[in-house]
Order: structure tokens, then sequence, then C-alpha cells
């Protein structure tokens, strides 16, 4: 049977493509010339240098974490560039002027913009590179005071803003990636919803790699006020390279008194050939803040692609009664690498976090679920459920588990119930027997696994995210 | 029922077949025409369940000689989902569990590939429950069953009840239901054996897999077939299944000998 379920998880990447565009490309390598490159680039005030020096001598003295259940040849930093933009280089003020070459990409891949993006009522800050293009219904969503731009614009525009949540929820230091990101980030999305205001449509990045050896490093920092709420969607697609790009993002989310942020990814970056070869290296550092009371911070995220992924957005529930999300759909085949999972720090009294992840393990490939949950001596009643499965494809493939549990309050609770399943030989036969093939049973059988995810999605994504597990898995049955 | 001018649906010629490299089938013969029943019986490890799979194609299992028309086509030159549309239908002696997928799910994917591959119409969800509420009310199902998960944490008569179903919806040629009557109680076996006689009719064809003669009392078997170490060695009407209740296998297997004796 196995070669049945081997073909169903071989199916080619259908975002493979490079977009012919000329991009204005820093020098390879990495030193304080430069991170004053990208800032002087970038036109940055001088408060953000000092904050981009300061993180980048912080990471010259740390060391690249070894605890993650992954493996791969050492990085060379200095091997990388860290600035590509493509030109012309000019700010854009609307579709119209926007490179014919990089619409088609963005058509090839699907994203909705231009008319589509009005039909689907999604706004769209596009990061190419590292350079963000264009920000659609900007003028709409300002009706209401909510500023949707690139971080880089909010630099200029908005700088009390950032420079007040800049790094409060991810300080530069905090951890080897979330460093050189702090040190070297390139654009990314900048979100603030104000005080009362509902955000009247689903916001949406999307992200793409498309030059070989340059790293993206964004930096998205979202704001919701006393009572505001939002949703934004994340998706992510790269070109394929035999070589490894770096990836090292940080989220930053910040949830004050009564508000709510809900966080979905779709992540599709290049996962390497069916041998290992080529692939993104998805290091990423996303922490929401429940800063106020009765707040809220969910985390969605269905993850397909990337050679490696690591990555654990977390909640510090600070707000007493606030709640944190975390639901995870994690895919992995042929040589790719997954240590994900989430982080609840329980501060205030009576938070509560919930935690489903599913990790379905394809190919000879190796899904690793690493979560936290703390419960501070500070959290009466705090209360914690943690569910997490794994589901196994053929033979060759790992699932690992690894909660870590600190409860240090007696009146809290934690709950935590884990399970590991594999698709048989057995099920595919009776689902053969009643006129069903291989593919369609493996995805039944997958979706069915991950309901519980795919209905914390936005209607669309959970129909693109059912597509996808689809896609990665075809062929690996036969 | 036998009548005189049926076609012959399954024709099986010295069938061998191994699994694990074991042989278990050891040259069986048996003929199907439509409009017939059949029950197997014989002794547990005889290669019944082995020889039900192996008609519907298990991957676990290696034909290693002999030969199987189905409808006047080779068998073995159809992958396991193409005889089920062709409308072999194998109810499992134990019905695997499939969890998350919810059994309403499952069952209109089953009915909608069926129908496509004979090139009828597919029913949309609303129009596929009414459907199945219907036919579920033949075998008194309870409409919950849909909503759970297919066959997990069903008990044994309830899975079974689930495998008549899902006959009942695909409408078979040849049904082969492996120990359908093992697990149910009197009152479930009365009912199951009535939907099972419902959906009998002259174009089609029932073997039974069973050790007991009351579910032949329900339904009633046209040949009663013995089966011991991978074959078929003795067949007789119904009352053949009477003395096999009352003295057991071991003669036939005597009988067997004897006979192989003769011949030597
Ligand atoms: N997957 C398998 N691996 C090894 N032996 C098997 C396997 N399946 C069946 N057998 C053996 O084949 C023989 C026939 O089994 P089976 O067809 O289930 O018999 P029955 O249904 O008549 O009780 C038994 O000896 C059984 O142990
Ligand atoms: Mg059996």
């Amino acid at each position: 049977m196995s070669t049945v379920l081997q073909d169903l998880v071989n199916q080619p990447y259908q975002h493979g493509f490079v977009t012919d565009i000329e991009a204005d490309v820093a020098p390879k390598g990495l030193s304080e010339d430069t991170i004053r490159l990208i800032s002087g680039k970038k036109n940055e005030p001088e408060w953000l240098l000092e904050l981009r020096l300061s993180a980048y001598r912080q990471w010259l003295k740390m060391e690249e974490p070894q605890w993650p259940n992954v493996k791969y040849p050492k990085i060379d930093f200095q091997a990388i560039s860290y600035y590509s933009a493509p030109k012309p280089k000019k700010t854009l003020g609307s579709m119209n002027e926007v490179d014919p070459e990089l619409l088609r990409t963005f058509e090839k891949l699907g994203v909705p913009m231009n008319e589509r993006a009005k039909l689907a009522g999604v706004a769209v800050d596009v990061i190419f590179d590292s350079v963000s293009v264009a920000t659609t219904y900007k003028a709409k969503l300002a009706e209401v005071g909510i500023i949707f731009c690139s971080i880089s614009e909010a630099v200029h525009e908005h700088p009390e803003l950032v420079r007040k949540y800049l790094g409060s929820v991810v300080p530069v230091g905090d951890n080897y990636y979330a460093a050189l990101n702090s040190a070297v980030f390139t654009d990314g999305s900048f979100c603030f919803i104000p005080r009362g205001v509902k955000c009247p449509m689903d916001l949406s990045t999307y992200f793409r790699i498309n030059t070989e050896n340059t790293g993206q490093f964004e930096r998205t920092l979202i704001v919701a006020e006393e009572g505001a709420s939002v949703s934004y969607l994340e998706g992510c697609t790269a070109p394929k390279f035999d070589t490894n790009q770096l990836h090292a993002a940080v989220v930053e989310l910040v949830a004050l008194d009564d508000a709510d942020i809900k966080y979905s990814t779709v992540q599709n970056w290049y996962a390497g050939d069916e041998n290992g070869l080529g692939g993104i290296y998805n290091f990423v550092t996303k922490r929401g803040l429940c800063k106020g009371v009765n707040s809220r911070i969910s985390w969605t995220q269905v993850e397909t692609g990337s050679a490696i992924t690591w990555k654990y957005p977390s909640c510090v529930l600070r707000g007493d009664n606030s709640v944190g999300e975390f639901y995870s759909v994690a895919l992995t085949n042929h040589y790719q690498q997954a240590d994900t999972g989430t982080k609840m720090i329980h501060l205030g009294k009576n938070t509560r976090s919930t935690i489903v992840s599913k990790g379905i393990s394809a190919g000879h490939s190796n899904n690793s679920y690493r979560g936290l949950v703390r419960i501070a001596p500070t959290a009466a009643g705090a209360r914690n459920y943690s569910q997490c499965d794994s589901m196994l494809i053929g033979e060759r493939c790992g699932a690992n588990t690894f909660p870590y549990i600190q409860v240090n309050n007696p009146s809290a609770k934690v709950e935590h119930e884990a399970s590991t399943s594999k698709i048989g030989e057995d099920q595919l036969f009776y689902f053969a027997q009643r006129g069903v093939g291989a593919e369609e049973a493996v995805s039944m059988i997958i979706n069915g696994f991950c309901k519980d995810v795919f209905q914390q999605l936005p209607m669309e994504f959970a129909v693109e995210a059912t597509k996808l597990l689809g896609l990665k898995l075809e062929g690996s049955v036969g | 029922m036998i009548y005189q001018d049926s076609k012959t649906l399954l024709a099986v010629r010295g069938l061998h077949a191994t699994v694990n490299g074991i042989e278990i089938l050891k040259g069986l013969d048996l003929t199907v025409k439509s409009g017939e029943v059949h029950a197997i019986m014989g002794p547990n490890g005889s290669g019944k369940s082995t020889f039900a799979k192996v008609l519907a194609g298990h991957p676990a299992y290696a034909v290693s000689g002999g030969a199987v028309v189905f409808e006047g086509g080779n068998l073995f030159e159809l992958k396991p989902e193409a005889r089920a549309r062709a409308g072999v239908f194998l109810g499992f002696q134990y019905p695997i569990e499939i969890p998350g997928v919810a059994n309403s799910q499952f069952l209109r994917l089953a009915y909608n590939t069926v129908q496509a591959g004979r090139g009828k119409d597919e029913l949309d969800p609303l129009e596929f429950d009414d459907f199945v509420r219907e036919k579920m009310k033949l075998l008194e199902m309870n409409p919950d069953f849909l909503d759970r998960s297919v066959n997990e944490g069903f008990s044994g008569g309830e899975k079974k009840r689930n495998e008549i179903l899902q006959m009942a919806l695909l409408e078979p040629k040849l049904a082969i239901l492996d120990e359908t009557d093992s697990g149910l109680d009197i009152d479930a076996l009365r009912i199951v054996a009535g939907g099972v006689n419902q959906l009998a009719n002259k174009d089609n064809a029932i073997v039974l897999v069973t050790h007991y003669q009351r579910l032949l009392n329900y339904i009633v078997p046209d040949y009663v077939h013995v089966m011991d170490a991978g074959r078929i060695v003795k067949t007789g009407g119904k009352e053949l299944a009477l003395e096999l209740e009352a003295r057991g296998y071991d003669w036939v297997g005597a009988e067997v000998k004897a006979n192989a004796g003769v011949n030597a």
C-alpha cells in the first residue's frame, strides 16, 4: 500500500515560478554598515536605527538555538543579502502603477487584488521581497480610523504609535531570530484599530519571497485598542530554488481592554523537493499580548510549506479574564521538518487558553508539537485545555509531542490530551470497497482530522486550506 | 432464488491466494448466477473472509493462481474501487472505524462515487439526507448515526446494520456478506435479514458467509457450500445447513478425505 500513500504525498509545488523583475539588492553580508544601509535606504529616524543596532549587538552575543527537533546545516549569515526591493522603487499610489509583471505574479498566486480584492472584501497589503508594494482599501479603512499600511510607512506617518508598541511584545533581544529580525527587518504590515472600532473587513497580507539568496525579515505589528476587534489573514508562498532561503519574521499583537484579535495564517512556502533539496527555513517569532482585561487573541495556522518550520505563536495573558487560543494544522511531507506549537503564559486572574494542534506527517518528514503552558502565581483561577493529535501517513515519518506544563497557582486547572493515529491500509480499503479512491479517501480523513482547526478559519481561507492539504498529499497514494 | 434463464454473474475457477507468503486459498471453485442466494459455511480459519477480501481486492492478499470472471470480464483487472463501482459489495466481518469522518459524509461520497461510475445522477447533501433517512427506516436505524464518525464507537450490531445500510444505498450486483449475523440479537437479525431480502431480486446475487442456521431461516439460500482449508469441499441445498448445524463440520472433512482416497 505504501506506494499508494507515497504517490499521494508527491505533489509538485504550484507557486514555484520566479518573477523577472529587476531588484535593488544589497550586497551579501551582515554588519553595522548593512544595517545603516537598510535604515538609510528607508530614510528612518534615529531611534529606529538605534533599535536596530542594539538588536544587532545583542544578536552577535547570542547562539543559534539547538533545542528544536530539526536538523540543518549551519546557516552562513554572511552569505545572505539583507535587502531586496523591486525596481523602480518609487511609492505607488494606485494599482495601475504596479509593475504588470508583478501583477501577473499575484494572479498566478491567486492573490485577491484589484477588483477581485474588492469583490472579496479583502484589503491586501502585499509584501514582495521586502518592500510593501501597494495597499488597497486604505481610504475606506481610514474613514473609521483604522490604519493599515506598511510598517515603513507607519514609521514615517505614525512614529509615536510604532515607537510605543514596536518591540513591546517581542523585545529586540528576545531570541536569536527575533534579534536578527529586529536588526534587519525591511518591511511588513502595521495595523491599528482605534478604541471601539470593529474592523469592517478581514485584513490580509500576502508574503512572497522572490529573489534567491535574500532573507525575508518582515515585521508585523497589530494594535487593537479598547473594545476594538480585527481579523487578520496572512498567506505565504515562495518560488522554487535549490538553495535554502531564510525567513525570520516577527509578529507582535497588542490587545487592550475588551479587544479581540484573530490572526490566521496559511503558510505554503516552498518546502524543498522530494529529496529535501531547497526550501525555506521559516524561523518565526509570533506573540500576542493580551494587555487589557477581557481581551482575546486567537492564532490559527495552517502550516504546509517550508523545509524547516520553527514557530510558536504565543499569548501572554496579562489582563484579567483574557483569553488566548491556538489552533494549528501542520503538515510535513518528504524531508520537511516542523517544530511548532505555542506558549500560553497566564499572568492575570481567570485567564483562559485553548490549544488545538493537529500534526500530519508523510514521507520522511518529522513533525513535532512543542507547547508551553505556564500559570504564574498571580493567575488565580486560570484554565487551559490542550489537545494535540498526530496523524502518520506511511511508515517512514515521525511525530513527537513535547508539552511543558508549569503550574504555580493551586487554583488553576490544566488539561492535556494527546493522540496518535495512522491512515491505515484497512481504512483505505474500506473506502475503496465503497467505490472511493485513495486520494479522496485520504483527503476526507485529513479534513475530518483537521475539522476543529478549519472551523476557526474565515470561510474562503478554510476552502483554500482544504484544497491545499489535498494538493500537498496528492499523488502519494496509488 | 434459482431462475431458469439467469446468467452467470460470478465464476471462480481454481482460485489460489496468499497472504504474507502463506497460501490460504487452494483451488476454490464457485459459480453464482443472478437471482441466487448462496451460503458459505465452514470452520474458523478455513479462508472464508480471505475469499471475500480477494474478490473485493484487498491489497494484502495476492492471487497466485486461477481466475475470476465477473459479468463476463476478468475481475482482477479492476482496481478495488472499480470493482465496487461495477457492483461488487463486501459487507465486512469487522467494519473499519474512521474517526473524524461523519457517517453521512462518508455515505454520500460512496453513493455519489458509485452513481457517477454508473453514469447516474448524484445527490446534493439535502437530497441525500432525505434519501438515506428512508433507507435507515428500513433497517430501523436511528438517524443519529448519520452525525457520528464512521463506525466509531458503534456496537458490533450497529456496525453490521451500517454495512447493510451501505448495501441498500449502493445496490450492488453481487453482495458478499461476511458474518453479518454475528453480533446481532434476535430482533436485529430479523430486521437486517428483512432488509437484505428486500434488496434481493432476479438481477443480483447474495453470498452469505455464516456459521449459523438462524440467519438462513430468514434468508433462505439456494445453495449451501462448505469451505475447508481454502477450498469449497461440499455443496448442497438449504438442508445441508441444518445437517451442519446438527453434526458440525468434522464429518465433511472425513468424507472429503475418503473421496480423495477413492479418486487416488
Ligand atoms: N493478514 C494475514 N496474515 C497472516 N495470516 C492471515 C491473514 N489473514 C488471514 N490469515 C490466515 O488465513 C487463514 C484464513 O483466515 P480467514 O479467511 O479469516 O478465515 P475464516 O474467515 O474462514 O475464519 C487463517 O489461518 C488466518 O490466520
Ligand atoms: Mg471470517
